[in-house]
């Protein structure tokens, strides 16, 4: 006769393989629910959510958008979270980058996109580095707590978005609260003719690119993950502990700022306070379901977009809310960590 | 004279739902947990409320079926952060996302994609307790208005009188200590968990079905996030929460009276200023704020 044990240790490799798997059925197992509230059948649903989107060129190119914004913050809080430094405020370092985008994309008055550009994306990465400076400071120097800290500029961030486009930055023209268009040279290209992908989303591959490079091949990325697997054996190593976290929260930031360009550049051409559908809180989606690689944040990201374009084929097509892809979103990463509890156990067969 | 009086009944009135959801942080917190899933919770508990008041007709029904989605949203959080041991703020904004986006799906589901919000036939009534004074509209609230301010002492008093205060708190800075003691750190950190759901759900039931009658996407608008600043603005002692509770709404009430007259203003920088004074008072304290000390930590029974 067989017998079954559950032990603690480690899962053996295939098992460790397919919990992506795992997590993914037992959250369409669990949204199933939902979507036969909504007068569907869950098959149908789920054929709208993962295949029909991969069988439309449109379509394709949408999940290339929609991943954009959301790789960019989702590299932005890996790069945090691998150095221990829990940077929830990507949202608020978004908008950052934003406001310099829109700012620059104005004022320089230039007919060269090869020089406005660069600009804009080097704006926005400051901007963003500078809105995550203050938290990284106090945690580095005083030893408070940065989830809390990062997470309320967030909402700083967005009243000084309304009071500056309310205020200052109220279109003339149009005198809806968002910015002026930005100049033609600003606007970035699309890739695909008759698409909405755009250079933000080769800029998005380049930065998790070098970010993977830098993490990974690099003394000061290896540094850095040390400094977050243990703070004390770092320092005793001789790593420069604070300099580290302080370098991981500014790069972090100013990737989020990136994002914050793309948006502006990319997709709206001016700075709205809806820049971003909770892109900066999606990062930590993506990062954790990641595993804090970039490799895995690419996939995640990918992976994200693909069900949010799903979910509006799923609501044209089915009547299902589109919010579904924001519910699937949030319990995958729920379930994706409980999952991943199973590394934890294996099964022995005794005899 | 009147103008002041009725500037602090407004600042009465916008600080309830902040002063539930503050109270109710501040208890999970006391036991170790950092609920991120505040926002969400609010947003879902407001909703579930107004839907269930809506349908059967009865306040009372709604203000229940509020508690019991912030007491359900909570018991998810203490399976994942407590149960499961996972990290607390991934968890809390993962539930804050979960809580939200089924908010909204279901809004969509049951009203459709209208764009005026649908209100309530009845709402709670205020309660005058100095008619015919000068006082009076200050002292003409809602009830749960007058509820959430009992709730400072009551809470206060359970926190620091009773044996299940002692132990709450015990879990929070010393779980190690507390287990040796016998104390089930796990049941304790539910239990909080359980309270401050409640309370998350009373601050949702408070905008639903009191304060506007009525539902829409943005009514919680950040109320969670400020509910999180102002347990740290008021170090986790009740009576300090209760402060920060009223500053809140005593500048959003300001705020909206100052708009209202006309007065050129950037009121959103005001409206920033109780986060700013938070972050200013966080940077002050520094490693001296008083911190339950294991909040954030997962506790492992070895």
């Amino acid at each position: 006769m067989l017998k079954l044990r559950i032990e603690r240790g480690s899962a053996p490799v295939w098992f460790r393989a397919i919990i992506p798997v795992i997590a993914v059925l037992i959250t369409f197992i669990l949204v199933s629910a939902l979507v036969i509230v909504a007068g569907a059948s869950p098959l149908s649903a789920f054929f709208e959510l993962l295949i029909n989107p991969l069988t439309k060129t449109t379509a394709r190119a949408d999940i290339l958008m929609m991943a954009t914004p959301i790789l960019l913050t989702g590299i932005a809080v890996t790069v945090a979270f691998a150095a221990g430094y829990y940077n929830i405020g990507a949202e608020g370092q978004l908008y950052a980058g934003g406001i310099a985008a829109a700012w620059v994309g104005t004022q320089l008055q230039t007919e060269s996109s090869v020089l406005m550009i660069p600009l804009m994306l080097i704006a926005g990465f400051i901007a963003g580095m500078l809105w995550a400076l203050l938290p990284a400071i106090l945690k580095v120097r005083l030893q408070v707590d940065e989830v809390v800290t990062t997470l309320l500029l967030n909402s700083v961030m967005l009243f000084l978005v309304s009071a500056l486009l309310n205020g200052p930055w109220r279109d003339p023209v149009s005198g809806w609260p968002q910015s002026p268009t930005i100049l033609a040279a600003a606007q970035f290209p699309v890739l695909i003719p008759r698409s909405r992908v755009h250079l933000g989303a080769i800029v998005a591959v380049i930065v998790a690119l070098v970010i993977w490079w830098v993490m990974s091949r690099t003394r000061f990325g290896i540094e850095v993950r040390a400094v977050g697997k243990n703070r004390d054996a770092a320092r005793f190593l001789g790593i420069p502990v604070g300099n580290r976290i302080l370098m991981a929260a500014l790069i972090s930031g100013g990737i989020a700022g990136l994002a914050g360009v793309s948006e502006v550049g990319g997709i709206h051409y001016y700075m709205t306070s809806t820049l971003s559908s909770n892109f900066g809180y999606i990062g930590v989606i993506v990062a954790t379901l990641g595993a804090l690689t970039v490799p895995g944040a690419i996939l995640s990201a990918l992976f994200l977009a693909l069900v949010n374009r799903g979910a509006i084929s799923a609501s044209r097509e089915l009547d299902v809310p589109v919010y579904l892809g924001d519910v699937i979103q949030a319990a995958l990463l729920l379930v994706g960590l409980a999952t991943l509890l199973l590394n934890r156990y294996r099964i022995r067969r005794i005899r | 004279m009147d103008s002041l009086i009725l500037l602090f009944a407004a600042m009465l009135r916008i600080s309830t739902p902040i002063l539930f959801a503050s109270l109710g942080e501040t208890l999970v917190e006391r036991a170790g947990v950092l609920n991120l899933g505040i926002e969400g919770t609010l947003l879902l508990s407001a909703f579930s409320g107004f839907v269930a008041a809506q349908f059967t007709g009865s306040l009372w029904l709604g203000l229940v079926a509020a508690v019991l989605t912030g007491i359900a949203l909570s018991l998810l959080m203490g399976l994942l952060t407590v149960t499961f041991g996972l990290s607390q703020h991934v968890c809390g904004l993962g539930i804050t996302l979960l809580a939200s986006g089924v908010a909204l799906f279901a809004f969509r589901l049951i009203y459709g994609g209208a764009s005026t919000p649908p209100a309530l036939e009845t709402s709670f009534v205020t309660l005058d307790i100095l008619p015919g004074t000068a006082f009076a509209p200050l002292f003409s609230q809602h009830w749960l208005t007058y509820i959430s301010l009992l709730c400072v002492p009551l809470v206060h008093w359970l926190l620091y009188r009773t044996a299940f205060g002692l132990r709450l708190r015990a879990v929070g800075e010393q779980p190690e200590a507390a287990d040796t003691a016998g104390i089930n750190v796990y049941k304790m950190r539910y239990l909080a968990l359980i309270l401050g759901g409640a309370f998350m759900g009373l601050a949702g039931a408070f905008l639903s079905l009191a304060q506007l009658g009525a539902f829409s996407h943005g009514i919680i608008n950040g109320r969670g996030w400020v509910a999180i600043a102002i347990v740290i603005f008021g170090n986790w002692l009740p009576y300090r929460v209760l402060a920060g509770a009223l500053l809140f709404g005593g500048v959003q009430a300001l705020q909206l009276r100052l708009q209202a007259e006309g007065v050129p203003l950037p009121y959103e920088l005001l409206l920033a200023l109780p986060y700013i004074l938070t972050i200013v008072a966080i940077a002050f304290v520094g490693r001296n704020a008083s911190y339950p000390a294991a909040l954030l930590k997962p506790y492992r029974r070895e």
